[in-house]
């Protein structure tokens, strides 16, 4: 690949110096992507897309935010009623946070399918669920500003949560807080590292794309780039099929920002957060249920380790897990698609996580689904058995036992013949 | 591939939608009716004769004992007062100034941009008045409270003289049907021919009920009408975009095999 020639003067004087342009024609013009994408590969974008948008109008709402216990709420209540298009901006951000978590989820999901942890894909994997747990506490921490009822609690109850760990729990706990209670000065600090994060998280986007770019996106065969048929340039056709993608996506995101902003949120967090008085019910937002499911289906003692701290273990270890994946993968064969038996075990997990949601939401004694003397709190023990046993056992031994089906030659061949199908 | 893609989402979608039916009915208080709302839909607007007499009755009945402190008078424009009517409102208010020149707090008729004063100095107050419950603030009720207005709508017109035999109601709290633990310390606030209505509309319980819950939809989401209204152009604006982007598209794929 050669370099380009520049033939406008103020544009070779500039990449003469600093090679943007350069740098640009080589990600976009050179680089070679997959021709077999499918929209599930739309998602990375969308997320970083999503990301954007949070920045900016995080940004514009931190002009109108007063981060103090007295003040908060009704500085939200200001932004939604007295700001030019207050409404608006903040229905962008409180709904953009699902957005996100639904693009990502999504694109989790995807790389899980097509084997996209696998070598030599692990550290662009790695990065992948570090971006999780940043956006994780990020959203947590966002949850807070306002103030609310659930807000407060929701802080309460998850900060709480260090307070298992023996010894430096409690400690640990009123660092957090900055205090002996959640108050003023948790919403301080909240405040500032919801500010921080985003740009973290936006660093580790850049390592993201970086590791992306040295190795290539997967694709659908799971089977890498052969020969130059293979593979088009990423500009302009996987720039035009991503904006295409993202109107859709906005068509659907707007949708809730303008008809229905409340959706996705509680009830509870529009009344003003009192210590005094405990919610009926405590939930955090819907993409932390299946974690929420999965912490509090620990309710027995094991070798005198108390349910608290296993239920906080088994939480953090259900993203933890993540991480040695490319290792607990034993097939050869990288796309779902040519694994005739593990593609089935794929969509028990993907079930399974909807069912640790719905578990998440409901009180533990409550009955699955309505149905008598089938405890939600059982229903999610079971889930969560399954979610740990499908990394470690399904994945290390379907990998073993399966035989999976004849993989195209090449990724031309693949689109060559599915045409011939068709 | 596609019936396996299929399944999933059937199966993911089952989950939820079950959830979002079910979940909601908290403890043992049925849900309230879903009521016919103006403000439905996508081009759905607010009545404002409707929010004028839920106006009303905030003023006659409510504010007695609830705050609506988010409200202020010169709000009362998006309700369809004028400035001079909202000025006469707000002048009919007492609100606590100061300190003044001598250094003392002083009392003065409202303008349009005071808030709605709270009934109660402070919540120590408002639980001395009122058995030991502090009645909550109004402005965001509709959006605080699961099902909103037609819960505010049940709650007004669901109390029960006596509580059901057998129910053990506490000394000065009344029987609701819609009440978390049916036990609620506000008495009935609302009956027929509570506030008289000028426009003709019939002055019976469930009216009121209806267009008081209407008036706190409102406080609760001011900007629900600029909203909806950009909300169609944005979306309109998108769908032509989006399918002039699938046109493109299609054309710089025309010669890829994929």
């Amino acid at each position: 690949m050669s370099a380009p020639v520049w033939n406008n003067a103020v544009v070779k004087w500039v990449d003469d110096r600093l090679p943007v342009f350069s740098m640009l024609h080589h990600s976009a013009y050179e680089y070679p992507t997959p021709k077999n994408l499918s929209y599930m590969w739309n998602f990375g974008s969308l997320a970083g897309f999503v990301l954007v948008t949070m920045i900016l109008s995080g940004i514009f709402l931190a002009m109108n935010y007063t981060p103090h216990a007295d003040m908060a709420f009704w500085s939200v209540e200001r932004i939604m009623r007295d700001v030019n298009y207050g409404w608006l901006i903040r229905y962008i951000h409180v709904n953009g946070a699902s957005m996100f978590f639904i693009c990502v989820y999504i694109h989790i999901f995807r790389g899980l399918y097509y084997g996209s942890y696998k070598a030599p894909r692990e550290m662009l994997w790695w990065i992948g669920i570090l971006i999780l747990l940043a956006m994780m506490a990020t959203a947590f921490m966002g949850y807070v500003l306002p103030w609310g009822q659930m807000s407060f609690w929701g802080a309460t109850v998850i900060t709480n949560l260090f307070s298992a760990f023996p010894i430096i729990g409690d400690p640990l706990v009123t660092w957090l807080w900055g205090g002996f209670a959640v108050d003023n000065p948790t919403l301080n600090r909240f405040f500032s590292l919801h500010y921080l994060m985003p740009f973290v998280i936006l660093g580790l986007v850049v390592l993201h794309v970086w590791a992306l770019h040295t190795v290539r996106s997967n694709n659908p065969t799971g089977v890498e780039i052969k020969s130059p048929q293979d593979a088009i340039a990423f500009h302009p056709y996987y720039t035009i099929k991503d904006l295409f993608g993202m109107g859709v996506f906005l068509i659907f995101f707007l949708f809730f920002v303008f008809f229905a902003p409340d959706f996705f949120g509680e009830p509870d967090n529009y009344i003003p957060a009192n210590p005094l008085v405990t919610p009926p019910h405590i939930v955090p937002e819907w993409y932390f249920l299946p974690f929420y499911a999965i912490l509090r289906s620990i309710d027995f003692t094991v070798f005198g380790v108390p349910a608290k701290l296993l239920g906080v273990l088994a939480m953090f270890a259900s993203i933890i897990i993540l991480f040695v994946i490319p290792w607990l993968d034993t097939s050869k064969v990288r796309s779902s698609k040519y694994r005739p038996v593990y593609k089935w075990f794929f969509l028990v997990l993907f079930i399974d996580c909807f069912v640790l949601g719905y578990c998440g939401k409901k009180a533990p004694d409550d009955y699955f689904m309505g149905i008598e003397g089938l405890k939600v709190i059982t229903v999610g023990q079971l889930a969560t058995l399954y979610y740990f046993a499908h990394f470690l056992v399904v994945m290390p031994l379907v990998g073993k036992l399966e035989r999976p089906k004849p993989l195209p030659a090449s990724i031309s061949q693949s689109v060559l013949k599915e045409g011939a199908n068709a | 591939m596609r019936k396996f893609a299929l399944t999933a989402i059937a199966a993911a979608f089952a989950l939820t939608a079950f959830n979002g039916g079910a979940a909601k009915a908290s403890g043992d208080a049925p849900v309230p009716a879903a009521q016919d709302w103006s403000w439905h839909g996508l081009f759905g607007t607010y009545d404002r004769a409707q929010l004028q007499r839920g106006f009303q009755i905030y003023k006659n009945v409510c504010s007695g004992c609830h705050s609506l402190r988010f409200i202020a008078f010169r709000n009362l424009e998006g309700i369809g007062f004028n400035e001079d009517q909202i000025k006469a409102i707000a002048a009919e208010y007492d609100i606590e100034d100061g300190p003044n020149e001598e250094g003392d707090m002083f009392t003065r008729p409202g303008i349009a941009s005071d808030y709605f004063p709270s009934p109660f100095a402070n919540d120590k107050a408002a639980a001395a008045s009122n058995g030991g419950a502090i009645p909550p603030d109004l402005s965001l009720m509709a959006k605080a409270r699961m099902h909103g207005p037609d819960y505010i709508t049940a709650l007004m017109t669901g109390y029960e003289e006596e509580a059901p035999e057998g129910f053990d109601l506490a000394d000065g709290k009344h029987y609701n049907h819609y009440f978390p633990g049916h036990q609620i310390s506000m008495a009935p606030p609302l009956y027929d021919e509570a506030v008289e209505y000028t426009d003709g509309t019939p002055m019976t319980l469930e009216q009121h009920a209806h267009d008081v819950a209407a008036f706190l939809n409102w406080t609760a989401q001011p900007e629900l009408e600029a909203r909806k209204a950009l909300g169609i152009k944005v979306l309109l604006f998108l769908i032509v975009l989006t399918a002039m982007l699938y046109a493109v598209k299609r054309k710089i794929w025309r010669d890829i095999e994929h």
